[in-house]
């Protein structure tokens, strides 16, 4: 029962997300998305006018002041219609907010986090590299002091929002010699001199929010800008990520959960041999398998939260729930395609696009395999 | 400037399933939701604020406990206060005892400017607590509103939909308002706000705290009784008619005499 996890309080938000998800993310504008990669800034204004991207920022800062549980059922019931509508609720509360939040001071936080939670501007989180993937600490990106400033450059990729962002927090090595100890985090201006994205990457699914690289070539950054202390950044990003499963979790188990409305949907209107294929066993233990799968990864996913929400140590349990839910999303949808036949590889219906874009969620923000290392890590550091 | 609007907990309709034996409708499991039409009396309520913000919404509503969930959705649309009307005396209520009811609440909110209501709920259909709640308290009514016109502080010019066309009404204040879904497309909550909501109180009301007495509320002040709700029989298919003018002409009287209706 989810209802242990979730006060009235959090059940009529799930209502505001799943009203607006209903009327706001209609077919015509998802294809619309699909069609030309662009998500129409008009609807993202009204998702910041519901609060939707400073859910866990407090309200002194421009947010909403509600806790990780609200989250989860915005991102939830928002990635249910729309995976790359919750790309746009996840970034600014999670990955390019988080790192603000934890170690902004207040001047940062007021000039680049505030505007951000209320929409007016976007920010991006960089620490991935071409040759630094899951191997955060191999980073190239260098930021070399010169007075009141420091010099960037490098290349990051993989930056999600990168092209459309006024901002960008950037990771860089400020010392060579000192491994994970060595990475310092930045706030840079994405019109500064010496920042250019490079091409838009072309993506096997959640179109509409573009992914690019960023260059950096000499690019002066003022000491102000140094996000938390120097030599601290790498911390700083782990922390991050800590939090930031938890929103793929959510994403995974909003997808995984229209998937199986879909399967469900079409398993009692397709007829074959004279019944709803539905009627056939096959059909309906696949349905009764998703759904089990489905109900044991919310549990995860909404425990992790609750213990996020009530100061509890929730690494393990958040990782556990990315592991888990993002693995079966991919599971449950592979089956709702399998279920629709020959209809779920085509692009009029739901599930061709719910297969593509849940297929990043065991990669992006650590890879299960990753998971596996910070939960197997645990259990045997005694 | 003081505004009321009444609002209802309603099952939610498009959930709602008859029960094919006793007729009656199957309420368990279906999720209860605002009155969508009182969702538009609340958004005019709010759309007036937004002009004039020395305005206070006070939304008020009868039913179970319960109803406070939805009390507090209209909170964290932007409502100042709430107010349940909640009494085990007050159950059983048709139209009119449900209107003395809500009119001994209002009174209990002081001096109100304009009180809005929804046209009608979406579970009985009567359209009748709006204007009865009027007549109780001795205001004008516009019912149907559509278009809320001009409003110049004493009065409110408002636009009642008909079936082809509308009136025009200028209406002296205090009065009521029964608002109908193409007045406005009501606004979401916003996360906050539903924080906010939580954080308030909700007054809840008992027939003493209204000064009614219980023989003039509930079940013992309804004269309109509900023998047995069913579903009405399902029409057949009709039938099209085909050639001219004429010819349709002379087989329809032929049908209707067979039918002895002419």
């Amino acid at each position: 029962m989810s209802e242990c996890y979730f006060t009235e309080q959090h059940e009529l938000i799930r209502k505001l997300a799943k009203d607006f998800a209903e009327r706001e993310l209609t077919k015509e504008l998802l294809d619309e998305v699909e069609e030309t990669g662009v998500f129409p800034e008009e609807v993202l204004q009204k998702m910041a006018k519901a609060g939707f991207f400073g859910i866990k920022i407090p309200k002194e800062l421009g947010g909403q002041g509600a806790d990780a549980r609200s989250y989860v059922l915005v991102m939830s019931e928002i990635a249910k219609v729309s995976g790359v509508a919750s790309i746009y609720v996840s970034s600014p509360n999670s990955l390019s907010g988080g790192p603000l939040l934890l170690a902004g001071n207040d001047e940062q936080k007021r000039k680049y986090l505030t505007p951000v939670v209320r929409g007016e501007k976007k920010l991006s989180f960089a620490l991935t590299e071409p040759g630094a993937g899951s191997d955060a600490a191999g980073m190239t990106t260098t930021a070399v002091k010169d007075g009141d400033y420091y010099i960037l450059n490098g290349r990051k990729c993989f930056i999600t929002m990168a092209p459309l962002s006024d901002y960008a927090v950037v990771f860089a090595k400020t010392d060579m010699t000192k491994g994970t100890r060595g990475v310092s985090a930045f706030i840079i201006d994405m019109k500064q001199e010496g920042v250019s994205c490079g091409k838009h990457e072309d993506k096997m699914g959640l179109i509409g929010c573009a992914t690019s690289d960023i260059v950096m070539e000499n690019v002066r950054v003022h000491k102000s800008n140094l996000l938390g202390e120097e030599g601290k950044g790498f911390n700083l990003a782990m922390a991050t990520l800590d939090t930031g499963r938890l929103g793929v979790a959510s994403q995974a188990i909003g997808v995984a959960e229209g998937c199986l409305e879909e399967a469900c949907k079409y398993a009692k209107e397709r007829k074959q041999f004279g019944k709803n294929i539905g009627a056939f066993q096959a059909i309906g233990f696949t349905i009764a398998d998703m759904a089990t799968k489905l109900e044991a990864a919310k549990q995860l996913t909404y425990r992790a939260a609750y213990m996020m929400d009530t100061k509890q140590d929730s690494g393990m349990a958040a990782s556990m729930a990315k592991l888990y839910s993002t693995e079966v999303c991919n599971e449950i949808a592979a089956k709702a395609v399998q279920i629709h036949g020959g209809y779920g590889y085509i692009k009029d219906y739901k599930v061709e696009r719910m297969y593509r874009d849940c297929r990043v969620f065991t990669i992006y923000e650590g890879t299960s395999q990753v998971q596996q290392i910070v939960i197997s890590s645990k259990l045997l550091k005694k | 400037m003081k505004i009321c609007v009444c609002a209802k907990q309603v099952p939610d309709t498009n959930e709602v399933r008859i029960d094919p034996v006793k007729g009656t409708l199957i309420r368990e499991g279906v999720p209860s939701i605002l009155n969508p039409d009182d969702a538009n009396a609340l958004e005019a309520a709010l759309q007036i604020k937004d002009k004039y913000q020395d305005t206070t919404i006070s939304v008020i509503s009868m039913g179970p406990p319960q109803a406070t969930y939805m009390l507090r959705e209209c909170l964290a649309m932007g409502a100042d206060e709430a107010v349940l009307l909640s009494d085990r005396a007050f159950g059983g209520a048709d139209t009119c005892a449900t209107s003395t009811t809500i009119a001994a609440g209002i009174k209990m909110l002081g001096d109100v400017d304009i009180i809005f209501g929804g046209r009608q709920a979406i579970d009985g259909d009567t359209a009748q607590v709006g204007p009865q709640v009027a007549m109780r308290l001795g205001i004008p009514v516009v019912t149907y509103v559509q278009e809320i016109v001009d409003y110049t502080g004493d009065k409110i010019k408002v636009q009642r939909q008909l079936e082809d066309g509308y009136e025009l009404i200028e209406v002296k204040l205090p009065c009521f308002l029964t608002c109908v879904k193409e007045l406005n497309e009501p606004r979401y909550m916003s996360v906050g706000s539903i924080v906010d909501a939580y954080k308030k109180d909700i007054k809840v009301y008992n027939h003493e705290d209204v000064n009614l007495d219980p023989k003039d509320c509930g079940l013992n002040a309804s004269p309109t009784q509900v023998f047995r709700s069913f579903t009405p029989p399902v029409k057949g298919k009709g039938e099209m008619l085909q050639g001219s003018n004429k010819d349709m002409a002379k087989e329809l009287v032929i049908k209707l005499k067979e039918k002895h209706l002419i």
